[in-house]
């Protein structure tokens, strides 16, 4: 509509040099199209490579061609069986899950005394957590593998879980989030009679559901791919999570290259389902926070 | 009626209550017991373990001795600060984020303006650039080292298809970096690219479409418009980058342990041998504490960064 507005004075003269510059848009857009189709196309060739790789049988892998003579489901049968795959799954959603559970629960509540409540030390003590996105991860492998060690809960799924749980960055988008709901809503709960924790729970966390679904989505992948502290405090192999156990058995595949890539396809699954099914929750929470592991 | 009558009175009372000081001190208790979780863990986790580094940094302590095993004093600074495996590592993980940092910004921008430029199929260029960086990083490492196997990987044989003798992608000590460089641009470039395509989208069009009037053609949209706009993406997204390369440690443990003779060790894996392989916790903490001070530096210059842009604003 914008357009045609604009475009109607201008004519005579005008009229060519716009058709020309359209003329050299539309070739633009069409050169662009291309690069990028190249670029994505080349982009999926690992993807393709690796499900090409695992459909075959393991004496095919050494010829390095796309053609799949013999079409077979047995390197993944050999994943199944010869590993403890299943295990490292079930270790890797109860580990994720209760992690993403954990977090949000304890940083939308503090995030919410943060964002509307009136108390001594308020702003000293978001500052003092602010100051956790400083503090990357990494850096405390030492003393926290001492602090389980000490306790005896190396090999446990807490000690995976509750070092990742008190993440800086959730309680301060669940605070950015608060901050911008009306206050009102609660009044009218207050009138009713309702304590804050009953407010908490039935007026605001149901509003906050963009918010959780973020924290959730990106807490829960960050900690399955997560793999140099669990790396670190399991050690038993029924216990590993997926990358631990991909990372500790990978050297015992040998060339079985059929069998590697299966299991590499095994390990992604999970996460290509996510992806799928969060596609939108995943780019517009990168896209709103710049989160990043 | 008598309802009506009700609600401003109990407002006005709920005001009052509010305004005394002893219903400051109930809303601090019920504050406390909504910070107390997380707090706690935080204290647990994050800031007792990082006193309890710093203090074990100045002392001898050891993974197979409980206590702290004496003071050292500076002693494990000294050591790191002279020590010539320390800087190696610490070059190393300069060298990596050198080699990734630049293409994972322009590539992603270049990217990024081209698919702002297609209407159709989004989603398709979203899931070839984004899936790989959602996928844990064992899976990436096996799937590349595959494709690095000398003679029947898919990287010698497209380097056989153009003539070029491959060279021995993660055996050699040249190349070893540089591939595992080119992994991790395949791997996490749609990162990137997500926040390019979202700071484009920002750009109101009526500015494209009132340059195009002027007969400004795309390059020129692209040069005057388009980049200025995007610098602050552009510094989020650098400094985002720069934090996650120096942290780099996956892809160098799976896929070459650090080698060939050590050409991949990165600071991460300096620690991680020096702390957990040959157990000196107290040197690893030093250098866990010389690695930290490297990231703040990166994140306070960002800060001061950003600060001028917002003035500029």
């Amino acid at each position: 509509v914008v357009t045609t507005v604009l475009d109607r004075p201008q004519a005579g003269a005008a009229t060519t040099t716009t058709s020309q510059v359209q003329g050299r848009v539309k070739l633009f857009n069409r050169i662009c199209t291309g690069v990028l189709i190249a670029f994505a196309l080349l982009w999926l060739v690992p993807l393709a490579w690796a499900l090409d790789t695992s459909l075959k049988p393991n004496a095919e892998t050494v010829k390095t061609t796309w053609a799949i003579d013999n079409p077979t489901f047995a390197a993944f049968r050999n994943t199944l069986q010869n590993t403890d795959i299943l295990k490292w799954y079930g270790a890797s959603i109860i580990t994720s899950t209760l992690t993403a559970l954990l977090t949000i629960v304890t940083a939308s509540m503090a995030a919410y005394a943060l964002s509307r409540m009136r108390f001594r030390f308020k702003n000293a003590i978001f500052w003092f957590v602010l100051a956790g996105i400083m503090i990357p991860g990494q850096v405390l492998i030492v003393p926290q593998f001492r602090e389980f060690s000490s306790v005896n809960l190396l090999n446990t799924f807490w000690a995976v879980i509750l070092p990742q749980v008190p993440t800086a960055i959730a309680v301060f988008i669940f605070k950015q989030f608060f901050d911008g709901l009306p206050k009102d809503l609660e009044e009218a709960a207050r009138i009713d009679g309702a304590g804050s924790f009953r407010i908490f729970r039935t007026v605001i966390l149901p509003l906050t559901r963009p918010a959780v679904a973020a924290v959730a989505i990106f807490t829960f992948v960050f900690t399955w791919n997560n793999l140099l502290w669990p790396l670190l405090v399991l050690t038993n192999p029924d216990l590993m999570t997926i990358p631990v156990g991909l990372a500790t058995v990978q050297g015992s595949f040998g060339i079985r290259y059929a069998d590697t890539m299966a299991s590499a396809i095994l390990g992604a699954l999970p996460l290509v389902a996510v992806f799928l099914l969060f596609q939108r929750h995943i780019v517009e929470g990168i896209a709103g926070t710049g989160l990043k592991g | 009626m008598s309802s009506t009558q009700m609600i401003p009175r109990q407002t006005a009372d709920a005001a009052a209550t509010r305004q005394r000081r002893p219903a400051i001190m109930h809303e601090g208790r019920t504050a406390t017991w909504f910070l107390l979780p997380f707090v706690a863990l935080y204290l647990l986790f994050v800031i007792g373990p990082a006193l309890y580094g710093l203090v074990m940094s100045f002392t001898n302590a050891s993974l197979v001795k409980g206590g702290l095993n004496g003071f050292a004093g500076l002693a494990n600074y000294r050591e790191a600060l002279q020590s010539s495996d320390f800087w190696s590592s610490l070059w190393h993980t300069m060298w990596f984020t050198i080699l990734t940092t630049p293409p994972l910004i322009v590539l992603a921008l270049v990217l990024a303006l081209l698919a702002d430029r297609v209407r159709r199929g989004r989603w398709f260029f979203r899931l070839a650039f984004f899936a790989p960086y959602i996928l844990p990083s064992a899976v990436i490492a096996l799937i590349w080292m595959f494709i690095y196997t000398p003679a029947i990987g898919l990287a010698d044989a497209a380097m056989n298809k153009i003539g070029i003798t491959a060279p021995n992608w993660l055996g050699s000590e040249k190349f070893a970096m540089i591939s595992l460089a080119v992994t991790t641009v395949w791997w996490t470039l749609g990162f990137n690219f997500v926040l390019y395509v979202a700071g484009l989208q920002e750009i109101p069009r009526e500015l494209y479409e009132a340059s195009a009037i002027d007969g400004a053609g795309p390059w020129q949209q692209i040069r005057t418009i388009t980049i200025p706009l995007l610098s602050r993406t552009t510094t989020l997204v650098a400094v985002l980058q720069v934090i996650a390369s120096l942290k780099v440690f996956d892809q160098m443990y799976i896929m070459t342990s650090g080698g060939p003779n050590f050409a991949t060790r990165s600071i991460l894996e300096y620690i991680y041998d020096e702390g957990f392989t040959n157990f000196r916790v107290g040197y690893a903490s030093a250098l866990s504490m010389l690695f930290f001070v490297v990231v703040l530096i990166v994140s306070v210059g960002w800060f001061a960064i950003v600060r001028r842009q917002e003035k500029e604003l």
